[in-house]
């Protein structure tokens, strides 16, 4: 199978380049994962990032045939050839197909991504009920893996300022949870013409989200709190 | 810089109001747009006299002035949206901000003039 994939040591290469590859794939090499795994067999040098090899630790998050994805996930059989693999966009790269997520992280951080509850915690854990619970759906499910956030041109821009589709995501998993206190904080945080309000709902994160998500749609019920809360 | 460079300035408060005033002149827009649509309809089509007498109502004109408005308020926040993504130095954004806002409210005067100004 052919292969096209980004190329650069910073402390190296003046610029970053394309190499081409050909690898012999086995019957049992199904995710591009497995292909990844084989070429670094081949050429050692090659560098990127994996773990979990099923979707969950959201490690091998990189720009495949010009859409972001996971490795792991992704079906060999579904790729055009050669397959073009290069860096998560608009972040810096340490190597290869390895970024530096620093920004991305500081901006999950930003958000208190983390219960906010003042009431002393009760004797085993806080309860929630089941339609409590049903809240968190589509939204704990997050990985981090900063396919979206990399997508959004918003985040290209202003990747200090503006949250991105992923913070944003997880911002609004907490101010649904009905164990959370800080609603109002948290909404003070965001009610800023660039934490909040660079999304112009391109929705460019739900159309790469390899676990299915829609930050679009949380933002927009982020925005419609604003709204109920102002007007 | 008055800040440490590792700080980063946000929290301007004003997201929401801009966000939701294009939202409702948006709104104001399309309004107008299918109310000069049926006038038009009612009249099977436009001819000068129709046009003149048209505008000749007052109502007419000040319903013109508010679309006007409106467009004005929406393309302002969307010339500010679009410099403070691609004109990052301040010395370059404040004055070209500046310039549009000066346009735009140049724009409304001449709406002014065109609706009201005689004749």
């Amino acid at each position: 199978m052919k292969f096209r994939i980004y190329r650069y040591d910073p402390e190296k290469d003046g610029a970053p380049r394309l190499q081409e590859y050909d690898v012999a794939l086995a019957d049992t090499d199904r995710m591009l994962l497995d292909a990844l795994v084989r070429l670094k067999a081949v050429d050692e040098t090659l560098s990127f990032r994996r773990s979990c090899r099923e979707g969950v630790c959201g490690s091998d998050a990189m720009n495949i045939n010009g859409k972001n994805g996971l490795a792991c996930t992704t079906n060999l059989r579904e790729l055009r050839e050669p397959v073009e693999l290069r860096p998560l966009p608009g972040l810096p790269v340490v190597r290869d197909l390895i970024v530096d997520m620093s920004q991305f992280f500081k901006q999950y951080h930003s958000i208190r991504p983390y219960l906010v509850n003042d009431t002393p915690p009760p004797e085993k854990e806080r309860l929630q009920s089941p339609e409590d619970r049903e809240e968190l759906d589509g939204l704990y499910e997050c990985i981090l893996c900063a396919c979206c956030s990399t997508a959004c041109p918003s985040f290209w821009w202003n990747p200090d300022k503006f949250v991105g589709p992923a913070g944003l995501l997880q911002a609004y998993r907490f101010v649904a949870d009905s164990r959370d206190q800080a609603i109002n904080g948290r909404l003070d945080d965001l009610e800023d013409p660039y934490r909040l309000f660079r999304c112009y709902s391109i929705m460019n994160c739900a159309d790469v989200c390899p676990k299915g998500l829609n930050p679009n749609k949380a933002i927009a019920k982020i925005k419609d709190l604003l709204v109920k809360r102002a007007v | 810089m008055v800040m440490p460079a590792k700080k980063h300035l946000v929290g301007a408060h004003y997201g929401l109001a801009d966000w939701l005033a294009q939202r409702v002149t948006a709104v104001v827009m399309i309004a107008y747009t299918l109310l000069f649509l049926g006038v038009v309809a009612w009249h099977g089509g436009l001819d000068h006299g129709a046009w003149r007498a048209l505008f000749a109502h007052g109502g007419f004109r000040v319903a013109t002035f508010l679309f006007v408005a409106a467009l004005l308020y929406h393309a302002w926040v969307g010339m500010r949206n679009i410099t403070m993504d691609y004109v990052k130095p301040l010395v370059v954004r404040l004055p070209l901000q500046g310039a549009i806002v000066a346009a735009l409210v140049a724009y409304a005067g001449w709406t002014i003039g065109i609706l009201w100004g005689g004749r």
